[in-house]
């Protein structure tokens, strides 16, 4: 029985005990399932697993107290109205914005961040971590951790364009499409089912082997994929917002189209166009990432994350992480995003949670 | 003439919170309450009043949101307040009913009536469910609601409003409870469909000797069904009496003025005369329909400049859809609407800038016809600016000055959002929102209908003072004959898409009457208590249940 284990093992119990004397039902459950969890972790996995157990609650903690603090700070900074929503962001929420925060430093301070160039060989191929490089190197002997940064500004960069091109275009379409109705809305639906139909990533490859993979036409061809559903969103949305009485007495007015797209309809749209732009962006990066892996993408040498993963995918047969670490970079991301999205979807629709 | 019998619901110094920006506020300060066996206690006040949470309270419940605070509430010698959710649980639906306000909206709509009314007892094992569903067919019997055998096998969407109303009743009746909780049973329902289901939950009450606490903004309706009257105002109570001492002399000053509400009366207009006397407007034989339905048959009447010309009828009469016709957003089939003497295009996309600005409208949901996500002073500046060119100050001024005529302060209002203003309120900014275009004509649809009394009453005399200043002809689109006592100069009665009976408002309110204009007056509610009987027994059963079933 070593120091580290009675410890353990006294936190655990002594945190229950204290949980269950103030009344706190949930907390209770869930220290003590973890104490009863823990002794039969203990047998089977010795130290080693109580160790992991710690290390993982540790990480948890921290990330829930940056994120806790992080939520602060963005409360005492933004304005009054932003203040009073910043408080109704759960943990999960804030912890999601660190995550986008620290990104968007690295994306745009990446030439600062990054101690070598994106295209830089500075070592052998697949050379380990050291004091230079702090993540080892890549197939060619390039530096992971300043690949990683400058990485994050061309996928989520590209990411971030082609999503805003698909919104712009989708939204744009579904506003007008609510706001004519008649045939006009037939044509753009029936256009959007047709685009729908085909699988994206088969139609992308498609387009990009025609077209030529250069960045203009991955920005356009992947807006084009991913606008139908922001047009089905918007069309649905300001379909609830036309039949009200506002739009009825502004059309009365003579008001134009465009103004009432514009005023009475956008306003009382972009709840959900927010929440569904995150929830998008998710999933052009993901499309992104899958075509980099394919080959189609970004192009090398510029740093992407998920060419990087192919590149250096050999690694994993000999049981090495590095690859894994700009999938891991992907798959953060995603959640961050998704963290953030709930909450806003929650705050808009009301959405209870189960 | 409360009869002296044992006391089934005693509530005592109820308090209710609710959850309100991100603190516990009371809404329900201190109510008590008595309810003999078999006595009908009628609650009333405005809405924010507390009724329907006293009412929920009464069974036990606070809504989502809400919690009861302090007080005691014993029913027949169990106090609710302390008995668990299980036990509650059992009580109401079997000892305690409540029939909402909305009908159509309580009832499930996939599953059929009868399967819904012996839903309880089948769970509470009173009754067996054939013996449920006999049960169920007595008791639609005894609502009056037609072929009662069969009614139940419909769904809620296959009966009308008022049937499924009853239905209600009776479903709430299905395990003889000793308390019903009527939440405004009537409020959606029009008058003439109102007395048949007023009559049908007296009726039932009465042989079941049932309690009743009978909630509702409508003073003549709850002389006629209760017992006591209980005033609520703001979570307290003003004052509780028996009914008739209660009608003939109320104590405080907040009853006093609630029923002086319906006094408000403007003297008639008269019709200008001479050859340069042009209506306004004049809707010359229009027929219209929505697809294959025609919807409005024939329709005629002239507007005259200054004159309110009041469209009455019950819903699906066509009222609304004139309106639509005479803005254009339902181009007639035949027929013409004529404006000053010109003929108006009949689709608003071909009416001009001018034209479009002449006729303005006010909406029944003051709610859903202000964008909530745009401030006060640009809905009201948009019309001026849009129709005036009106630009920084002179548009600012001209904002304040119509924010000023609807008695609402610009400093105050100013750079608000339409959310965050009482419903009285919004009504008047969508008054302003009409009056920018400075208008001829305005086309008022059912605007108080959604109002309680006394902002309803200030809404119709700032109108009558709008009409005086700007000698503005309004078409005032409404079900209620009171409202049209007050304000109206001319009477256009519509049934079924047609007019049936037009005229100037005294003559109309003299017999003799067409049959329906005949109908739809004497269904309206009066303050005497015994009204309903009167009127029932003038009219015979027969009579209301035809009238009813239609």
């Amino acid at each position: 029985m070593s120091t580290f284990v009675i410890a353990y093992y006294a936190l655990l119990i002594g945190g229950s005990c204290l949980a269950a004397y103030f009344k706190k039902r949930e907390l209770f459950l869930l220290i003590f399932s973890l104490t009863l969890v823990s002794f039969v972790m203990g047998i089977i996995g010795g130290v080693g697993a109580l160790r992991f157990v710690t290390i993982a609650a540790g990480i948890l903690a921290l990330a829930a107290g940056t994120s806790y603090a992080f939520r602060e700070f963005l409360i005492i900074i933004a304005p009054e109205g932003v203040a009073k929503e910043l408080r109704t962001a759960p943990l999960t929420a804030a912890f999601g914005m660190f995550v986008i925060f620290t990104y968007a430093i690295a994306g745009i301070f990446a030439p600062v961040i990054a101690p070598f160039g994106e295209a830089e060989v500075i070592s052998s191929a697949f050379a380990p971590a050291d004091e230079n490089m702090l993540l080892g190197a890549d197939q060619l002997g390039r530096d992971m951790f300043s690949r990683i940064i400058y990485g994050a500004r061309n996928s989520v960069g590209l990411a971030l364009i082609a999503t805003t091109l698909a919104f712009v275009m989708g939204a744009f379409a579904g506003l007008l499409a609510a706001t004519k109705g008649g045939w006009f809305d037939q044509f753009m639906g029936r256009f959007a089912d047709v685009i729908m139909s085909v699988p994206s990533l088969i139609f992308a490859l498609l387009m990009l082997s025609i077209f030529g993979t250069n960045l203009a036409v991955i920005v356009v061809v992947v807006a084009v994929i991913y606008s139908p559903r922001v047009f089905r969103l918007t069309r649905a949305v300001a379909g609830n917002v036309v039949v009200m009485d506002y739009i009825e007495a502004a059309k009365l007015r003579g008001e134009g189209t465009w103004y009432l797209i514009r005023k009475e309809i956008l306003p009382n749209s972009t709840a959900p166009l927010i929440a569904e732009f995150g929830l998008e962006f998710c999933f052009v990066f993901l499309l992104i990432a899958g075509l980099s892996f394919l080959g189609l993408g970004i192009q090398p040498p510029t740093a992407d994350w998920g060419s990087m993963v192919r590149e250096n995918a050999t690694l994993i047969s000999f049981g090495e992480l590095t690859p894994l670490i700009p999938a891991a970079a992907i798959a953060l991301l995603t959640v961050a995003v998704n963290f953030v999205v709930d909450w806003m979807l929650f705050r808009s629709s009301g959405l209870k949670e189960v | 003439m409360v009869p002296k019998k044992d006391v089934l619901l005693e509530i005592k110094d109820l308090r209710i919170e609710g959850y309100s920006d991100e603190k516990w506020v009371e809404i329900v300060h201190g109510v008590d309450l008595t309810l003999h066996k078999g006595e009908v206690l009628g609650l009333i006040g405005e809405s924010g009043a507390g009724k329907s949470t006293i009412g929920l309270a009464s069974m036990g419940f606070a809504r989502d949101g809400c919690r009861i605070s302090g007080g005691s509430i014993e029913f027949d010698g169990m106090e609710l307040t302390t008995t668990p959710e299980s036990a509650l649980r059992a009580l109401r639906g079997s000892r305690i009913a409540y029939v909402a306000q909305s009908a159509a909206a309580s009832f499930n709509p996939s599953h059929k009536i009868i399967d819904q009314h012996t839903e309880a007892p089948i769970q509470y094992r009173i009754q067996k469910r054939v013996e449920a569903q006999e049960d169920a067919m007595q008791l639609y019997e005894r609502l009056r609601l037609p072929n009662p055998d069969e009614i139940g096998f419909r769904y809620p969407h296959q009966v009308s409003g008022g049937q499924l109303q009853r239905a209600m009743t009776a479903m709430a009746m299905a395990c003889r409870p000793d308390l019903i909780i009527f939440d405004e049973p009537t409020t959606a329902l029009d008058v003439t469909t109102q007395i048949e289901v007023l009559a049908a939950i007296r009726d039932i009450v009465d042989q079941f000797n049932t309690a009743a606490i009978y909630i509702t903004h409508d003073l003549a309706v709850v002389a006629q069904m209760a017992d006591t009257i209980k005033v609520l105002l703001k979570g307290e109570e003003v004052e509780e009496a028996p009914t008739a001492q209660m009608l003939d002399s109320p104590k405080e000053d907040y009853t006093k003025s609630l029923w002086a509400v319906r006094s408000f009366k403007r003297p008639q207009k008269q019709r200008p005369t001479g050859a340069d006397a042009i209506p306004i407007i004049s809707v010359q034989g229009i027929d219209a329909a929505y697809g294959k339905t025609k919807v409005l048959d024939d329709v005629s009447f002239d507007i005259y400049p200054g004159m309110t010309v009041a469209v009455v009828g019950e819903s699906g009469s066509g009222k609304s859809t004139t309106a639509r016709c005479i803005t254009g957003l339902l181009p007639p089939t035949k027929g013409q609407i004529l404006f000053n003497g010109e003929a108006l295009p009949p689709r608003y996309q071909d009416r001009s800038k001018e034209q479009l600005r002449q006729a303005q409208m006010i909406y029944q949901m003051a709610d859903t016809a202000l964008n909530p996500k745009i401030r006060i002073c640009d809905i009201i500046g948009r019309p001026a600016q849009f129709y005036s060119g009106l630009h920084g100050t002179a548009l600012k001024s001209r904002v304040d000055e119509l924010l000023d005529l609807i008695e609402l302060d610009p400093a105050k209002f100013y750079n608000r959002y339409p959310p965050e203003l009482s419903g009285g309120q919004k009504q008047r900014v969508g008054i302003a929102r009409a009056l920018a275009a400075d208008p001829k004509f305005i086309i008022c649809d059912e605007v108080t209908s959604a109002l309680d009394q006394l902002v309803a009453e200030g809404i119709l005399k700032l109108l009558d003072r709008l009409q005086q200043e700007f000698n503005l002809a309004y078409m005032f689109i409404t079900h209620d004959l009171a409202t049209v006592r007050s304000i109206a100069d001319e009477v256009v009665v519509m049934q079924r898409g047609k007019v049936v009976e037009q005229g100037p408002k005294d003559e109309m309110f003299t017999p003799p009457h067409h049959p329906y204009t005949d109908l739809l007056l004497s269904s309206v509610p009066e303050m005497d208590p015994n009204w309903l009987t009167t009127l029932l027994d003038e009219r015979g059963t027969d009579a209301i249940g035809e009238a009813a079933n239609v």
